[in-house]
């Protein structure tokens, strides 16, 4: 028997349901106080294809799914068809039984079938088909002996106590006849178990997109803006409904080039905003981000990277804008790049970006990807502690119109917008107050905010280095690379974002074979002190990239910033996360060669 | 109370740099009186532009100014006015600006009805870049981009403001800043989206849409005592007429229609900007329970 340890495949077509069961398994079991990590595949399209949702569970926090799986659940056939192969000796397929399955298919692959009436089931005891969700996954439940209350509490919940309470006793029937009949089939044939830990600690269940909505929440953005695009769009969804309780001002705007103005707008007002998108939206806020930059506006930008160029793989992921972030615009102005790697990090990266965009009135880009911002993910309740993050507000130079005795203070000699100081950052006093009327301008500009309409050397020399002079100076509040695993090792490996995940693991699995490898993760992707990360590689035996991307751009980045080379680089750009296995199968041929 | 608002108030240091003769200045001249008028004090008012001559207004008036980017000046206004909606918010751009490359912002922020005032220079043609034909110039007009003469046909803003579900609609005549300035501030009293699109002479580079040319033309709707601007097919029908007589004046006005920030529940009580920030913990603590 293998308990607490195994990985769950939920496979249909769209409007099935599958994403809805995967992601309502994945919080019973979390809260049966097992950890989970939850991946999902879908297509660019409302009903039909094939999408499918990966649930990993373990009893210690996890950051990846893996390839092979345990359990299937099939909603129809081109599930079993697609996903026979990725199953182990031993592992099993649930599916309705009025399905056209190939058994003897199945079983030559030492995979156990599992037919089971859930339709019937669904419509017998539930009076409808679109029940067959609950069967399937109580069923599930039924061969894992995996206790049923956790699910009915997740089915309770999602239907409602009130007036749904009717149609979740129905499910809840449904769910207990498939448990049962499960349980007495097909439990003693299936060697994977799930027990709950009753006594662990309280967890929570949560996606990348939803991390970022809680860390700017909680770091005081009163202002959300977009235009949907995969897979930015459940971010933006998540503000929106956010909007009554944390008195939000959220809206779509026409396209991503109306979105960034709206949120300098905005910001102009001294109200933290942000926006979000993928690749292709970003690239029409380009022209927006360098006036950002010209006018010393601080705003965050969340780019959800999918597949490009052009309308790529919508539904897919790539780590494919590292470079085209860090360079976007026209024009040579500061900014901040930060790339979390997980949940948590998403969190408070997310509220950190908001005070490095006040205190160096700047834009700053939060990188993540389709990974990332799907992939769901337990974490200790604890593990996002609110108050590291409203404990650390930190709004830089700025004093609010309304607050009058503070900008009476201020002001003793009249109000210049940019106004030259050694940090390069000038007092920022949104409009309103009778003491602080000015204007900004895009174009190069007086200390006064004035069009410089001589376009005069001097000015421009000095406005350059103001600007520039606030990345220097930002350099301090950035993070170098954080090292996982051993201090010494013979292999680094080299990551970003949600690369993160997939590589800890590689990591572990390489020390687990006996290659002493160690893990360099880069949040902070710029500004950065790269004296220092210049001293950190040149202490690595040999150091490879590990990214989602096609010329390992972080590799390059480096390269660029320090001289140095790695020994070598593990990409990945079919659209389809990394994963440990993939990782460690990669670095093994590359380690043959250098 | 109106405020006691001066002329001198709104003296900016900066002298303008237009062309003598300019249309533009009319133009300026028409806002002022209209914030005098109103008795509108400069820190209260806030100005976006877009790229242009007549987008340098805002440096030319004492008052809150954003010189943006060519044609987006109507998207930061808005972001600005839901994060300080008290802030009276007046966008100046141009017809490139507004009816070329920021159509699509302009056709949208019709149809919101945000408390936004919006003077658009139409000049006809495009002075700053030295003279190639706009959206809004007559076909058959000849440029340095149209050597032949434009081969389309203008782009008629009144009608496609009506279309687009603008509540408040107007044009005006730099050459008339008394009659234009009147119809900035009943556009700023408005509640609402106000377009008053002004017909401004470009008097280096369009040598047909002179201050002659319009004067022998325009004729004012307010003079015609059967002209009622709520009534919107009359609206529809003067916003066609083009030729030997132009109106100007309010082709329509719709007071009914409740403003995009009276709809936004987290306006109600005060400006954004002033919400106090971050949220209250105990309120975040509750929002983790969603994730259980």
């Amino acid at each position: 028997m293998t308990k607490n340890s195994v990985n769950i495949k939920l496979g249909g077509e769209a409007g099935q349901g599958v994403e809805s069961s995967g992601m309502g398994f994945a919080r019973a079991i979390a809260r049966a106080g097992l950890h989970i990590f939850g991946v999902q595949d879908y297509m660019s399209r409302i009903r039909g294809g094939h999408n499918w949702y990966q649930i990993r569970v373990s009893e210690r926090p996890l950051f990846a799914h893996e390839p092979k799986i345990q359990l299937l659940l099939a909603f129809d056939e081109r599930t079993v068809h697609d996903h026979l192969h990725e199953l182990v000796e031993g592992g099993a397929v649930i599916y309705d039984e009025g399905l056209k399955v190939d058994e003897d298919e199945i079983k030559s692959k030492g995979v156990i079938p599992m037919p089971m009436p859930l339709l019937k089931l669904a419509e017998e005891l539930g009076g409808s088909k679109l029940m067959l969700n609950t069967a399937a996954v109580a069923a599930a439940a039924g061969i894992l002996e995996f206790d049923l209350s956790y699910p009915e509490s997740v089915i309770r919940d999602s239907f409602g106590r009130r007036k749904g309470s009717e149609i979740a006793d129905r499910n809840i029937r449904v769910a207990n006849a498939a448990y049962e009949e499960a349980r007495r089939r097909y439990a003693h044939l299936f060697e994977w178990k799930l027990e709950a830990i009753p006594d662990a600690p309280k967890k929570m269940v949560l996606n990348g997109n939803q991390a970022l909505g809680l860390g700017a929440i909680a770091a005081g953005c009163k202002f959300c803006c977009g235009y949907p695009m995969t897979p930015a769009s459940s971010l933006l969804e998540f503000m929106f409904a956010q909007a009554r309780r944390f008195n939000l001002v959220v809206r779509q705007i026409e396209d991503e080039i109306g979105a960034l103005l709206h949120a300098i707008g905005a910001a102009h007002a001294g109200v933290r905003a942000m926006t979000c998108t993928s690749g292709g939206g970003f690239s029409l806020m380009v022209e927006a981000l360098s006036l950002a930059g010209s006018t010393e506006t601080p705003v965050v930008v969340v780019v959800a990277q999918r597949p490009g160029p052009a309308t790529g793989m919508p539904t897919r992921t790539e780590q494919g804008e590292l470079l085209f972030t860090l360079f976007a615009g026209h024009g040579e102005f500061p900014r901040a790049v930060l790339a979390p790697g997980s949940v948590e990090q998403c969190v408070y990266e997310m509220a950190r970006a908001f005070n490095l965009a006040e205190k160096y009135q700047m834009p700053v880009i939060v990188l993540t990807d389709a990974f990332l911002a799907n992939s769901l993910r337990s974490v200790d309740m604890d593990a996002i502690d609110f108050r590291k993050i409203t404990e650390n507000i930190d709004r830089g130079k700025l004093i609010l119109p309304h607050e009058h005795e503070k900008i009476d203070e201020a002001l003793k000699d009249g109000y210049r917008r940019y106004e030259f100081f050694e940090d390069g950052i000038s007092l920022r006093i949104p409009p309103g107050h009778p003491k602080a009327i000015y204007s900004v301008a895009g174009e190069e500009h007086t200390p006064e905010g004035f069009i410089d309409w001589e376009e005069r050397a001097d000015n421009r020399v000095k406005m350059m280095q103001k600007r520039m002079r606030k990345l220097e100076v930002a350099v301090s509040d950035m993070k170098l690379p954080q090292l996982y695993g051993p201090q010494d090792a013979e292999l680094t490996l080299v990551c970003w974002g949600s690369s993160l995940g997939p590589t800890l693991e590689a990591m572990e699995r390489l020390n687990d074979n006996g290659v002493r490898t160690n893990l360099l993760q880069f949040i902070d992707i710029h500004p950065l002190d790269w004296e220092s990360v210049a001293d950190i590689l040149a202490n690595c035996r040999r150091w490879v990239s590990v990214e989602g991307n096609y010329s390992a751009q972080l590799s390059r980045w480096i390269r660029m910033n320090t001289g140095l080379k790695p020994a070598g680089t593990v990409t990945r750009y079919d659209g389809r996360p990394l994963n440990p296995v993939y990782i460690v199968e990669q670095l093994q041929s590359l380690l043959v060669k250098v | 109370m109106v405020a006691q608002v001066t002329m001198k108030d709104l003296q900016s240091p900066v002298e303008p740099t237009w062309c003598p003769g300019c249309g533009d200045y009319g133009i300026l001249n028409a806002v002022k009186r209209a914030l005098v008028q109103l008795g509108i004090p400069p820190h209260q008012v806030a100005f976006f532009s877009g790229i242009g001559c007549g987008s340098k207004l805002p440096d030319y008036i004492r008052a809150n100014g954003f010189n943006s980017l060519h044609g987006r000046p109507v998207p930061i206004a808005q972001g600005f006015k839901l994060a300080h909606h008290d802030m009276v918010v007046i966008v100046v751009d141009g017809d490139g600006d507004n009816y070329g490359i920021g159509g699509n912002h302009w056709l949208h922020v019709m149809r919101r009805n945000i408390n936004i005032t919006h003077i658009v220079q139409n000049n006809m043609v495009y002075g700053l870049t030295k003279g190639q034909y706009a959206p809004t110039s007559m076909k058959g007009f000849v440029s340095s981009t149209s050597p032949e003469g434009t081969i389309e046909w203008p782009i008629n803003p009144i009608a496609i403001a009506l279309a687009a579900g603008a509540t408040f609609v107007a044009r005006g005549f730099a050459g008339d800043p008394k009659h234009l300035a009147d119809l900035i501030a009943k556009g700023i009293q408005h509640k609402g989206y106000a377009l008053i699109d002004v017909f401004q002479p470009c008097v280096i580079f369009n040598r047909i849409n002179t201050y002659d040319w319009f004067r022998e033309r325009i004729y004012k709707l307010e003079d015609d005592p059967n002209y009622d601007p709520h009534d919107k097919r009359m609206a529809w029908e003067k916003a066609h007429e083009w030729g030997d007589r132009i109106p100007i004046g309010i082709f329509y006005i719709n007071e009914d229609l409740p403003t995009l920030e009276e709809q936004i529940p987290a306006l109600s009580e005060k400006p954004l900007y002033q919400h106090e920030i971050p949220p209250k913990l105990e309120d975040l603590e509750a929002l983790k329970l969603m994730f259980v």
